[in-house]
């Protein structure tokens, strides 16, 4: 064991995990991310803490993240390049280290242009694999970006990177995942899954090049509401795939819900039977409520106990 | 080369409200180039300024001069003969650099006629594109002659991200992502392996953050 994450205690000891995601709030009380951990904390063995989703202003994930803490979750926080620079990201990290935190996810972020201050300055001083080298440097080498020692106290973050199977160029996208795993990425949660032979395609590549025993890769999912938001996501949102079937059976079922989790449950399923796939993470922002019934129907209820 | 455009013509025209003669000063460099502020934009704003503010019937005087360029001492000097007493104010048509270089020479109100927007050419008649971030440290030979600093909305130096889709951006449908760009040409190439490295970060104290720059040839310096 690299640190004292709970979630990688539970991924070397082989479990198929499951993780959960929490968006915080647009305002500083909360209140929700509590009774959300509350709520989820014997359905999935971590969750994470969206860091200025789609570059709207929310309450910062490291704070969201204690107060999983304290509610009994174990938190991952997700931290983006695009808001701070390689001083304001370690120092972050080891404040957020200090208050218990034990996994980052290090994502470069969604662009400025799509949150509600458009006219923000990016920073992107590093990008994703650069900050899990960081990430990765303060822990192993015990040294900052710049060199400098760290004399003692490193942060020992157990560190996420995402993976997007569905973005382009689809042939590099593997490579990409390599060179965040030499990096020092040790988990991977990737974009959702709707496109499933995509995914199948791109695991035949992870294994070909043995990643998946390099890194635990958490494949993500998301329960579907309605036709209209399966549509959007398709339409609108960078970096997804969804197929018209999925589409077709949301639209023709008499209960759209049911039918976006049964469609979720079984993806989970399938998942579960692809060699390399460590576990599943259910991303179910505005509907974190359906997370323990998509955990029980997935056979993946009750979780392991440390 | 330096591309520019005008900024809109009321908003000049607020800039000098106040002025009953102004000295419109064009410049015969890039933005002459890039049809923004040579000597044809400059006759074209001064007549503009001038009917405004007949109609509005507080009539302005424009003296106007083109000076070959204005990121130049040798010939910002040459603007001495027109700058009478009488002129309330400058208005130049040069970049921010040519601004500022009549700004620190005389002493008269200088405003902007342009918006400097970046670093870039001509990639069709009409329409200029940016190129060069200026980042100080040219990286094009790892990246296959396309700068991700400019081109990549993020500045990422491991691309693409996971927005990246049909060779598009995540930004907007129209923007090719500078990192399917860079992958494409490497691969026609046969350097792909150029992306198997980490890119480790970068110095950007070489860029705007070090704080103004400077360039200094001790051979062509003539003290
Ligand atoms: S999609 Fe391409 S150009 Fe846009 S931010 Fe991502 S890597 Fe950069």
């Amino acid at each position: 064991m690299k640190t004292a994450s709970k979630l990688e205690k539970i991924l070397s000891q082989g479990h198929f995990v499951v993780s959960g995601e929490v968006g915080p709030p647009k305002h500083a009380n909360a209140e929700e991310i509590i009774e959300h951990t509350v709520m989820l904390k014997d359905y999935v063995d971590a969750l994470n803490l969206t860091d200025n989703q789609t570059a709207i202003v929310r309450l910062s994930s490291i704070a969201a993240g204690v107060h999983v803490l304290q509610a009994g979750g174990e938190p991952i926080i997700q931290m983006t390049t695009r808001d701070r620079n390689r001083i304001a990201l370690q120092s972050d990290l080891l404040g957020a280290y200090s208050l218990g935190i034990k996994n980052v996810l290090c994502l470069s972020g969604d662009h400025q242009s799509f949150g509600n201050h458009p006219a923000a300055k990016n920073v992107y001083d590093v990008d994703s694999l650069q900050l899990i080298k960081i990430v990765k440097d303060l822990r192993d080498e015990k040294r900052f970006s710049c060199g400098e020692e760290l004399k003692s106290n490193e942060p020992r973050f157990f560190i996420g990177a995402a993976a997007n199977p569905f973005a382009d160029p689809f042939e590099f996208r593997v490579i990409r995942l390599e060179k965040k795993i030499n990096a020092g990425a040790d988990f991977i949660q990737t974009q959702a899954i709707f496109d499933m032979d995509r995914f199948e395609r791109f695991m035949a590549m992870v294994r070909e090049r043995d990643l998946h025993k390099k890194a635990h890769i958490i494949a993500g999912v998301m329960p579907i509401k309605s036709a209209r938001a399966a549509r959007y996501m398709q339409k609108s949102v960078a970096g997804m795939i969804v197929p018209e079937a999925i589409i077709n059976r949301i639209e023709q079922a008499s209960d759209p819900k049911a039918e976006g989790v049964a469609i979720c449950v079984e993806q989970i399923k399938h998942l579960k039977t692809i060699e390399g796939v460590a576990g599943v993470h259910i991303m179910a922002v505005m509907w974190e409520d359906i997370i323990p019934t998509i955990v029980r129907e997935a056979g993946l209820y009750p979780r392991p106990q440390l | 080369m330096i591309i520019a455009e005008s900024k809109p013509l009321a908003e000049i025209a607020a800039l000098i409200k106040n002025a009953r003669k102004i000295l419109l000063v064009g410049c015969g460099g890039c933005v002459s180039v890039c049809l923004a502020g040579g000597e044809k934009e400059t006759g074209i704003l001064a007549s503009e300024l001038r009917m405004l503010r007949q109609v509005e019937g507080n009539p302005l005087e424009t003296i106007e001069v083109t000076l070959t360029r204005q990121c130049d001492p040798e010939y910002v000097e040459m603007l001495a003969n027109h700058l009478t007493e009488d002129i309330d104010c400058i208005v130049s048509l040069a970049c921010g650099v040519g601004v500022q270089f009549l700004a620190e020479r005389y002493q008269k109100w200088v405003v902007p006629a342009l918006n400097t927007k970046f670093a870039g050419g001509t990639v069709e008649h009409g329409v200029w594109e940016e190129r060069c971030g200026l980042c100080g440290e040219c990286i094009l030979y790892k990246t296959g002659g396309i700068c991700p600093i400019i081109r990549c909305s993020k500045s990422i130096l491991n691309g693409p991200c996971g927005g990246s889709q049909n060779g598009k951006c995540e930004i907007n449908p129209d923007t090719p992502c500078a990192w399917q760009l860079i992958y494409d040409r490497l691969q026609a190439l046969d350097k792909l392996d150029l992306l198997l490295e980490l890119e480790p970060l970068k110095d950007w104290s070489q860029s705007r953050d070090g704080g103004p720059r400077k360039v200094v040839r001790e051979d062509v310096k003539l003290d």
